[in-house]
Parts: structure tokens; sequence; C-alpha cells
């Protein structure tokens, strides 16, 4: 276990060891790329307007993500109910998604203006798809003998339906919503870039348009604790939905 | 009175290329209480028969009526021969899917469920996740599930068929106490001949693909438990082997 940690301690230290003696030993102004442990100074001394914009940012990122879900899991739902839905509706939903979203978020913020909204909306269309899919391909992932079981048991759809389909379809649903995550700290952070007043992406220009280089670092080391607390937080989440995977690897009776 | 009486039942299976005749008018009753076995080559059309009187499907032509008519889903508890423990669902909880889908009331259903996996050599394993079984326990998970569906007949497709020789042998001594006991109606399909002379008050030899019954032995007046060394025994699985045999080939 110490073993692992210094290991992943290594890949850490000795990256940034290298980085900050070429920054030194080169002089590489500050403007172009400053050492990490200025990036770090800055980092806790911005800390509290950091904090303030992160805010912004997770509260965009967690509304999004929740709207594409709830979305993406009804649609799955929806696509499941009614195949001659599905048949129908599947070519517009892969068109839907050859539609680059950065381009229409100008739109969306002369839509719905400056406010976190165009960045919600952002976030939950790159959100949404992943879900959907993941959902729609787990529901299908139950066995068919395990189906007929259910059925010679005289189960009512709704009942196969609770009782087999959804819980089989978990853990696509989670590989979904992780992906999500991850993605949706993009869609906010270029939500933000389109036209904001606050967020980390905001933050981020303002400060490359003063060439304070530093700031950016520190925004982007913001944004990826952000989006490893939403993975980690899902992942635990994750296990304890689905004890039972855990248990298989352990050993056997 | 016949609990189960099929007659004249025939199916097909029709893809884009060709028509595959699984049974070509199979006839047969059974008693409740009896326990009858079929036997027949492999891929000749058994598991579709058990799936027929399961009501998972109809058949193209003939009847299968299970006490009168009346639909068929639900009146049976039907094994299918693939693992299908739900793995999210502990030992106990598998056991008591059938309860659930019938909406019994959960308290009763779990005392019962835990006084049978005592029975059932499960004792201390009702938090168990299949994951977590050997293979000879989740085969007893699965028919104690399959008692537990409080059905007058058990439909089991070979249960014991994907068993080492020595957990088998336990499982078929096992379950014929456990059946002396609770009585119920058993259609057992299996190609192991021994299995089905040993376990059997009759057993059913159905020919190769389309199936119809080639064979019908009564067997209720052997005694039990069979010995396998039983000379008896020994010369009807000759004769039944060599049928099979005589079947299998083109």
């Amino acid at each position: 276990m110490i073993r692992k940690l210094l290991v992943s301690a290594l890949w850490v230290v000795v990256p940034l060891g290298a980085w900050e003696a070429a920054v030194r030993l080169a002089h590489v102004p500050a403007y172009i790329l400053p050492a990490p442990s200025r990036i770090a100074v800055t980092f806790v001394e911005q800390s509290p307007m950091l904090a303030r914009h992160g805010a912004t940012t997770l509260v965009e990122i967690a509304l999004g993500l929740t709207i594409a879900s709830c979305l993406g899991f009804l649609l799955a739902l929806a696509l499941h109910a009614f195949p001659s839905f599905e048949r129908a509706a599947r070519p517009f939903l892969l068109a839907s998604q050859m539609v680059p979203v950065f381009a229409i978020a100008p739109l969306l913020v002369v839509w719905l203006g400056y406010g976190i909204w165009a960045k919600v909306v952002v976030t939950a269309l790159i959100g949404f798809f992943p879900i959907a899919v993941s959902e729609s391909d787990g529901l299908r992932s139950a066995s068919q003998s395990a189906i007929d079981l259910l059925r010679s048991m005289g189960a009512t759809r709704r009942q196969i339906l609770t009782k087999l389909l959804l819980p089989a379809s978990l853990p696509a649903l989670f590989s979904g919503l992780k992906l999500a995550a991850t993605l949706s700290v993009v869609g906010a952070t270029v939500g933000e870039w389109v036209g904001a007043r606050r967020g980390l992406g905001f933050l981020m220009l303002e400060a490359n348009a003063r060439l304070r280089i530093d700031l950016v670092f520190a925004s982007i080391l913001m944004l990826t604790l952000i989006g490893l607390l939403l993975y980690v937080a899902l992942r635990i989440i994750e296990q304890r939905a689905l004890r039972w995977r855990e248990a298989g690897t352990s050993e056997r009776a | 009175m016949a609990h189960l009486r099929i007659e004249n039942v025939r199916k097909s299976f029709h893809t884009k290329r060709e028509t595959l005749d699984a049974l070509a008018s199979v006839s047969f009753d059974v008693c409740a209480g009896q326990w009858l076995t079929c036997l027949g080559p492999s891929g000749c059309g058994k598991t579709t028969l058990l799936r027929i009187i399961a009501g998972l499907l109809e058949p193209d032509s003939g009847t299968v009526a299970l006490d009168g008519g009346r639909p068929r889903l639900g009146r049976s508890a039907y094994l299918p021969q693939e693992d299908t423990l739900l793995p999210w669902r502990t030992a106990l909880d598998n056991a008591l899917l059938p309860a659930e889908i019938d909406g019994r009331p959960r308290a009763a259903a779990t005392a019962e469920a835990v006084a049978l996996f005592r029975r059932f050599g499960l004792c201390g394993f009702e938090a168990a996740y299949p994951a977590q079984l050997s293979g000879g326990m989740r085969q007893r998970v699965e028919l104690a599930r399959t008692f537990l569906a409080h059905r007058e007949l058990l439909l089991l497709d070979e249960p014991l068929g994907a068993l080492d020789p020595l957990t088998r042998a336990g499982l078929q001594a096992w379950l014929l106490e456990v059946w002396t006991e609770l009585r119920r109606t058993i259609l057992l399909v299996t190609h192991d001949v021994e299995e089905a002379l040993v376990l059997s008050d009759r057993v059913l030899v159905l020919t190769s693909r389309p199936a119809r019954v080639r064979d019908d032995v009564c067997l209720a007046d052997w005694p039990r438990p069979r010995r396998r060394a039983d000379l008896r025994l020994v010369a009807e699985r000759e004769r039944l082997l060599d049928t099979l045999a005589r079947e299998a080939k083109p």
C-alpha cells in the first residue's frame, strides 16, 4: 500500500520537478510559463477568488449534469418502452450529436443571457448523450434467459423492468455518468468562455488577457479538482450501489 | 387425473433461410405428484418443449392443458438451463423473487425461505452474493427458488448438467429426498440416462429432431433409493443408450 502510494507520488513529483528546473535554468519568463512553485503560491494567495468562481462553475456543472441525467435516463426508458419510437428517433438522436455543441454555445448566450443558464444548457447537452446511450444499452444487458425466468413466474412488464432490467442497467448507467461528469467540466468552461461574468472559464480568459499565466494555471488546477471531486463522488456512490460487484472479486465460499 | 396433458404439440422455427422443425406431434400426460423425465439426443427440442409448457412459447398446433386450460405463464416453476441467479441479489433475495412477483407477504416468505435454506444445506449463506458461491451451491439456490415458487409443477431443464460427477450424484440424491418430502410434480429434462433411471417414476425417450415420443418407460414400481449398479437398472440403461445411439444417427 505504502509502496503503491510512493510510486504514485513519483509520477507527480518527477515531472513537476523537471518543469520547475527547466523554467528556472532556462529563465523562462512567468508570462510564458510560470514555475509550479509560482502557480502553487498563486493558487493559495488567490484561493478566495478561485473558490468564488469555482463555486459558480460547480453550480453550473451540478445543474447541467442533473438535467442531463434525468433527461438521458427518461429518454433511454422511452426508447426501451416504445420500440417504434426508438426506430424513428435514433437517426435524429445521432444527428443531434453531429451538431457541435460548442458552436451553438454563442447562440445559447444570445437566447439565455450572461447568467448561468446558458452554461447549464451547454453542460446538459454534452452530458445527455453518453447517459442516454449507456442506459439504453444497459437496459438491453439482461440475458434472455433471466427475462424468460421472470416471465415464467408470471411477472408483469413493469415487474420485469424494476426487478431485472433496471438493476441490470446500473453498471452501464454509472459508466455513462462518469463520462458525462468528465465532459461536463469542459462544457461549463466553454460555456463561460463564450460569455460570462463569473466562473473559472471567465477567470481564465481574464487572466490570459492580462498575461497572468500563473492564474490561468491555478484556474485549470481548480477545474481539475472539481472534475476529480465529481468523479470520486460518483465512484463512491457506484461502489455503494453495486456492492455485489465487489463481492465477486473477494474470495469464493 | 392428468395434471398436465400434452396433445399433438407441433413447433417449428422459421428463419429467413430455413425452417427448423423442433417438435413433430408430441403427446403425453403427467399425473400430479409424478416425476417424469424426458430423455433425448442433444438438440432434439427438449428445451422447446419445456418452454412451451411454461407458456414462454406457443405451439404451432396441438394443445397443452395445465390443470385444465387457462394461460400457462406463471402457473409452473421453470428452471432454465442457464445460470439465472441475479448477481445483484443475495442468495436469499434470489430465492424470494417468486414471492415478490406474486406479491406474497415478505415476512412469511422469508421465514419459509430460511427454513428451506437449512433443508437445502445453504444455512449461513443467505446474505452471500451468487459470485461468492460455488457451482453446486448456486444450483441449490436456483432449486430453492424453484421450490419456493409454490407451483405444483416444476420444469427443470438439465439442472445438474454443468456440475462435476461427484457434486452431481450428491445433488441427485438430495433432490430425490426433497421431492419425496415436498411432493411436487416434476418434469425433468436431461441427456443423462442414469440420472433419469435413478430418479424418475417414468422416462420418456424423444426421437432426434423433429421430436416425437419414441419410448415411454414406467419405473413407478422400482423401489427407491436405486443403486446405479442394480442389474435391472444397468440392463435398462444399456437398452436406452442403444435406442438413443440409434436416434442420434442421421
